[in-house]
C-alpha cells in the first residue's frame, strides 16, 4: 500500500466533514472559531465567501453539514452549525467596506441571469467584481426568488433578504423588475454574452383524483399559495385545512395555515416517517404549534357536496419491506377526513416554455435541458443552468454551489478559454504550535449537549404572520455551542521520519483511533488491525511511510477523532503536529492559490 | 505535561471486559511526565493487562518509592489503593501491604535508581521472603528527576547526552534477581506491548514476588546516540529468548471476549493439551512449555533461543549473563518456577484480610497464651 497522499487536498478536506458535505463547502470550524472569539464580522464574511446568503441560511438552510457532523459520532447530537451561522449575521457590523466593488472599467462582456433567486445572484456576485455587467430579470417586484415568496417571513425576515440580496444588486447588477422572460431567443437577441439560467422550478405538481377539481378555490398548489400569501392576495383560509405531502414545502404551508386562521391542520403522508422529506426539525417545529402529521394515508378523492369540498378519502396503508428493501404497501381500509381546504405540497416542476427548441438547447425526455454537471453549460455553449432550473429542485445552498461553478464556467467562456479546464482546489497547511502545550486553537474538550433554540411563545406567534419563531441562541447558549465544535480543520499532521515508535500518541489518544502496526497489502487488510475496528467505513484511514525503526507504519482511523492534539503534545519529537487546513476554492476570476489563509 | 485533561468521551465502540469495564476505567491522572517517556507506555500496558484480567479496581494496591518511575502509580487504576512511600522503601511497605491482606493484587513500580541503588538492599529481601507482587523496574539507565546522571543499570561504555562515559558495571536486576532466589522474572521494553502485556498478566497471576525489568527509555536523558538504553539501542539489541503467552482461568469463550488483540485469544485452545497437572511440561519435539500458575491459569512459554529452558535457573542465568556479554538484551518470560512457597506460606499468614479478623482472633485469652509460652520453657 502507497502512504496517504495528504497533498491532495480531498484528504484532509474530507476530514472535515461539516465542509466536506456543504455543497458550497463553507469552512465551518473556522467560522465558529471567529464566532468565539466574538469577529462576529469576519465570521460573516468567511461564510459569505462560500455561501453568499448567510443571514438566510442561517435560518433556512438544509443543513447537510448538520448529519455529518463528527460531533454527533461522538455524543449523538452535531453541533447546532446552521443557527451559528444566524449569530454571525445578526451580530455583524456594518460590512459593506469589507464587500468586493465592481470596478468602474468594465471588460465588456455583457452576462443575462433569469430569475434573480440564489442561483443567479451567486454568479452576479462572482462576475460583478471581474468588470462583467450583469443584468438580471426577475418576474417580481423584488429580488429573492423563492427565498422570499415561497419562505414565510415567519421564518425568514424581508429584512435579512433585502440585506443579502442587496450586497449584490448594489455593485452594479442591472435589475429588471417584472420582466417575465418569454422567450429566451428575445434575450440572446439582446447580445449578451452569455445566459445564465436561474429560474427555478416554479411549478407546483397536481394531485390528479376524483374530485381534485369539483371545488377549485379550496384546493391549492402549495407553492403558489405561499406565493399568494406572501402578497397578501390570500390573507385568511378555513378552519380545517389538509396539507398532502410531508416536505418543507409542506410544513411551511401547514405552519402558514395556522397564522391566517385554521384551527385544525393536518399533514397527510403516503409513508412513515423516516421517509418524510422534511427536515426533522421542521417537523418538530410544525408539530410545536400543533399541527397534526397522519402517516401512511395515500389520497383517494376528494369529497365534494352540493359543490362544496367537506372532507378527502384516504387508503389507509400498511407498509413491507421486503429483503432487498423494496417497499410495497396493502390497503388495509378507507378512511374519510373531513375538511374545509386542502393544500397539495407534493413537489415542484422545472418548466420551460419559454425557451424556444430551436436555440440549439437540447432537451431530454423529460422536457429538461441537457446540462453538463460540472460546468452548468448547455449544448449552447453561451446558455448555462444552475439552481432547481438544471436539474429539478433541490435548496439553496445547492443553488448557491451551482452559482459558484456556473460562475466559473462563464468567466472561462467570455475569456475564450476552456470551460472543463477548471482551476483546481488547492489548500493551506499550517502550523498551530504556538510553543510547548499551546496551540492556536482551544484543544480542550466541552462535554455540554447541544444547546436548544429558543422559540417565541406559541400565543404571540399567531397574532402576525411575520412574528419570527426562532429568537437566535442566548450569548450563554453561543459561548457553549461554539466550544461544542471539535475544530476537525485542525489536522493531525504526520511526519513518519521523526517517529522513534515510543507509544505516546497511541497510549493517550481518548478515542483510540492510532495504531502502529505492520504494513499490509491492502485496506481492509490493515483495518483488521485497528486499536478498535472501524464500523464506520465513510471515514479514512490514514497510514504513514515506513517508520525508521522498525520498518511498521503509522495508522489513524479518522471516524472519532476529537482533534484535541494529545497526540501532537504527548509526541517527544514532533512527529504528530497540529496544523490549520485551509481548503482554497477556485473562485471565477483568479485561480485563488495566492491568498491569505483564514484566520485562526 | 499536557495543557489540557484527557477527554472525558471514548470511542463508542471500545470493548467492555468481564466487569463491564472499558479500558478507560483502568486509567488514572494525566501523566505529568515528559513527552514520549518509556514510562507511560508501561502505564498503558498495566492499564490494558489489568483490564484484560478484569481485576476490580478496588482489589488492587499500587506501591511506589520515588522517581519519575514512581510517579507513575498515579497514572493508572485510579479507583485502586495506593502508596508512595519512601525513596527506595517501596518493598517493605508493600510487604506489609501484602501481608495484611492477601487478596490484594499488589502492584509495585520502582526504578533503576530506586530499586538498584538505595533500594537494591530492600529489593533483594523483597525478592528473598518472595512477597506476593508484581514488582516493576523501570529502567532507563539515568537519573530522570535530577537530569540524567548514570544510575546503577547504565552499562560500560553508554555515554552520557553531554558525552560522559560509564566505566562502572551495571547491575543487572534480572541476574539479581535469579541469584536471589526470584521465583518469576521477565525482561521486557516499553516500546513492545505485545511482549510486555502478556508478561505482566503472568506476572499478577503469579504467587510471590514477579520481577519484571522493563527498558523504558528516558526520552529526555538517555536516547540519544551512544546510550544503550534508547528507543533505537533496544530495538537493535533486543532478543527475545522466551514467548510467552499468558491463559487465564476462564471459559475459553470468555477468553475470546476479553482478549482485545494481545495474542491470548488465538492460543487459548492450543495450550489445554499440556496444561492440567500443575507442573511444567517439555513438549515433545517442541520448546513449548506450559506452566499452570498458582490462580489456575496457565503460562505458555516458547523458548525462541535454542535450548533456553525459562525453568531452569541455572541455564536461565548462563544464557542471560552470555547474552549480556555479547551486548545483547534478553527479553521475554525469562524464568518462572511455580513450585516455590512465598511469603504467605513461610509465615503462614493469615488467608484472612486482617481488618476483617475479630477481636477474639487477635486476642485469643490467656489459655492461648500459656499454650505459646510452654514452647519456649
Amino acid at each position: 500500500m502507497d502512504p496517504t497522499d495528504v497533498s491532495d487536498p480531498r484528504y484532509y478536506h474530507k476530514v472535515v466533514d461539516c465542509q466536506w458535505a456543504c455543497p458550497a463547502h463553507t469552512n465551518v470550524p473556522a467560522y465558529i472559531r471567529l464566532i468565539a472569539q466574538g469577529r462576529y464580522s469576519e465570521s460573516y464574511l468567511l461564510n459569505r465567501a462560500s455561501n453568499v446568503f448567510p443571514g438566510v441560511l442561517g435560518r433556512t438552510c438544509d443543513r447537510p453539514c448538520e448529519p455529518a457532523c463528527r460531533r454527533g459520532r461522538i455524543d449523538e447530537k452535531p453541533v447546532a452549525i446552521c443557527r451559528l451561522k444566524r449569530v454571525a449575521a445578526d451580530l455583524r457590523d456594518d460590512i459593506e467596506p469589507f464587500l468586493p466593488k465592481a470596478p468602474e472599467q468594465k471588460n465588456g462582456k455583457r452576462i443575462a441571469l433569469i430569475g434573480a433567486g440564489p442561483a443567479s445572484l451567486t454568479v452576479a456576485n462572482d462576475l460583478l467584481p471581474l468588470g462583467y455587467e450583469v443584468t438580471i430579470f426577475e418576474k417580481n417586484q423584488k429580488p429573492g426568488g423563492l427565498m422570499r415568496i415561497n419562505i414565510p417571513s415567519f421564518r425568514l425576515p424581508a429584512k435579512v433578504l433585502d440585506d443579502e440580496c442587496g450586497y449584490i444588486i448594489n455593485m452594479g447588477a442591472e435589475m429588471r423588475y417584472g420582466a417575465t422572460v418569454t422567450s429566451l431567443a428575445a434575450v440572446l437577441d439582446e447580445g449578451f454574452d452569455a445566459v445564465f439560467v436561474g429560474s427555478g422550478a416554479p411549478k407546483g405538481k397536481d394531485l390528479d383524483i376524483p374530485g381534485r377539481h369539483d371545488d377549485p378555490a379550496h384546493v391549492h398548489i402549495g407553492i403558489d399559495w405561499l406565493a399568494n400569501v406572501h402578497f397578501e392576495h390570500i390573507t385568511k383560509i378555513e378552519p380545517r385545512v389538509i396539507i398532502i405531502g410531508v416536505g418543507n414545502t409542506a410544513m411551511d404551508c401547514c405552519r402558514s395555515a395556522k397564522r391566517l386562521g385554521a384551527t385544525d391542520v393536518k399533514v397527510v403522508a403516503r409513508r412513515g416517517r423516516r421517509h418524510f422529506k422534511a427536515s426533522p426539525w421542521e417537523l418538530e417545529d410544525a408539530e410545536e404549534e400543533l399541527v397534526e402529521i397522519i402517516e401512511n394515508h395515500a389520497p383517494k378523492r376528494m369529497v365534494v357536496e352540493n359543490g362544496t369540498l367537506v372532507g378527502m378519502e384516504f387508503d389507509v396503508l400498511e407498509w413491507r419491506e421486503d429483503a432487498s428493501g423494496k417497499q410495497t404497501s396493502t390497503v388495509l381500509r378507507t378512511e374519510t377526513i373531513p375538511c374545509d381546504a386542502v393544500i397539495l405540497a407534493i413537489g415542484q416542476d422545472n418548466a420551460f416554455p419559454w425557451i424556444e427548441r430551436d436555440l440549439g438547447i437540447e432537451f431530454n425526455k423529460w422536457e429538461m435541458p441537457v446540462v453538463d454537471s460540472e460546468t452548468h453549460q448547455s449544448s449552447n455553449p453561451k446558455v448555462f443552468f444552475g439552481g432547481d432550473a438544471a436539474w429539478g429542485p433541490k435548496n439553496i445552498i445547492w443553488a448557491v454551489a451551482h452559482g459558484h461553478a456556473a460562475a466559473i464556467s462563464i468567466d472561462l467562456f467570455c475569456q475564450g478559454e476552456d470551460v472543463t479546464k477548471r482551476p483546481p482546489e488547492g489548500m493551506n497547511l499550517l502550523s498551530v504550535k504556538n510553543g510547548l502545550h499551546s496551540w492556536a486553537y482551544d484543544n480542550g474538550f466541552d462535554a455540554s449537549g447541544r444547546q436548544v433554540m429558543r422559540h417565541e411563545e406559541l400565543t404571540k406567534r399567531f397574532r402576525d404572520l411575520k412574528v419570527e419563531v426562532e429568537l437566535g441562541f442566548s450569548a450563554e447558549q453561543v459561548a457553549t455551542e461554539v466550544s461544542r465544535c471539535l475544530n476537525c480543520d485542525i489536522q493531525t499532521h504526520f511526519n513518519a521520519p521523526k517517529c522513534i515508535e515510543c507509544d505516546a500518541c497511541i497510549d493517550v489518544c481518548p478515542t483510540a483511533c492510532l495504531t502502529i502496526t505492520k504494513a499490509q497489502p491492502s485496506e481492509s487488510e490493515l483495518r483488521t488491525h485497528l486499536t478498535v475496528p472501524a464500523v464506520n467505513l465513510d471515514q479514512d484511514i490514514y497510514h504513514s511511510a515506513a517508520l525508521p525503526q522498525t520498518e511498521r507504519v503509522m495508522v489513524k482511523d479518522e471516524d472519532v477523532c476529537l482533534h484535541c492534539g494529545l497526540c501532537a503534545e504527548r509526541c517527544p519529537t514532533a512527529a504528530w503536529d497540529m496544523q490549520l487546513f485551509d481548503l482554497l476554492q477556485p473562485k471565477a476570476g483568479a485561480t485563488c492559490h495566492d491568498e491569505v489563509p483564514a484566520t485562526v | 505535561m499536557t495543557s489540557i485533561a484527557k477527554p472525558v468521551v471514548a470511542h463508542p465502540r471500545l470493548k467492555t471486559n468481564a466487569l463491564g469495564l472499558t479500558l478507560r476505567d483502568y486509567e488514572g491522572g494525566m501523566s505529568t511526565l515528559c513527552a514520549g517517556c518509556g514510562h507511560d507506555s508501561v502505564t498503558a500496558a498495566i492499564v490494558q493487562a489489568t483490564w484484560e484480567l478484569a481485576i476490580e479496581p478496588h482489589r488492587a494496591a499500587k506501591m511506589s518509592g520515588i522517581g519519575c518511575s514512581s510517579k507513575t502509580t498515579a497514572y493508572f487504576l485510579k479507583q485502586s489503593h495506593g502508596f508512595n512511600s519512601v525513596h527506595g522503601r517501596m518493598p517493605s511497605v508493600a510487604s506489609g501491604a501484602a501481608a495484611a491482606n492477601r487478596s490484594l493484587s499488589v502492584i509495585g513500580i520502582s526504578g533503576d535508581g530506586d530499586s538498584l541503588s538505595i533500594g537494591l538492599g530492600q529489593l533483594s529481601h523483597a525478592i528473598r521472603r518472595n512477597v506476593n507482587m508484581l514488582y516493576i523496574i523501570e529502567n532507563n539507565g539515568v537519573y530522570g528527576l535530577t537530569k540524567g546522571q548514570f544510575s546503577a543499570s547504565a552499562d560500560i561504555g553508554s555515554k552520557l547526552k553531554k558525552g560522559e562515559v560509564n566505566e562502572q558495571p551495571p547491575i543487572d536486576p534480572v541476574l539479581l534477581a535469579l541469584s536471589v532466589g526470584a521465583t518469576f522474572v521477565g525482561r521486557s521494553f516499553s516500546g513492545d506491548k505485545q511482549q510486555l502485556v502478556p508478561i505482566i498478566k503472568a506476572a499478577i497471576s503469579h504467587r510471590g514476588l514477579a520481577l519484571i525489568d522493563v527498558i523504558s527509555p528516558c526520552v529526555t536523558f538517555n536516547n540519544h546516540e551512544g546510550s544503550t538504553k534508547s528507543y533505537k539501542y533496544t530495538r537493535d539489541h533486543d532478543v527475545e529468548a522466551v514467548e510467552a503467552d499468558y491463559i487465564p482461568v476462564c471459559e475459553p469463550i470468555e477468553i475470546t471476549g476479553l482478549t482485545g488483540g494481545s495474542g491470548a485469544a488465538g492460543n487459548g485452545h492450543a495450550g489445554n493439551g499440556h496444561a492440567g497437572n500443575g507442573q511444567a511440561h517439555t513438549a515433545e519435539a517442541s520448546s513449548l512449555r506450559v506452566v499452570q500458575l498458582h490462580d489456575g491459569g496457565t503460562v505458555r512459554l516458547r523458548s525462541t533461543e535454542p535450548g533456553y529452558d525459562p525453568t531452569d535457573r541455572a541455564s536461565a542465568y548462563q544464557h542471560i549473563s552470555a547474552c549480556q556479554r555479547r551486548g545483547e538484551i534478553a527479553t521475554g518470560l525469562l524464568f518462572v518456577d511455580e513450585s516455590s512457597r512465598s511469603m504467605h506460606d513461610v509465615l503462614k499468614t493469615t488467608s484472612t484480610p486482617l481488618v476483617d479478623l475479630t477481636h477474639d482472633d487477635l486476642c485469643p485469652g490467656t489459655a492461648a497464651l500459656d499454650k505459646l509460652m510452654t514452647r519456649f520453657r
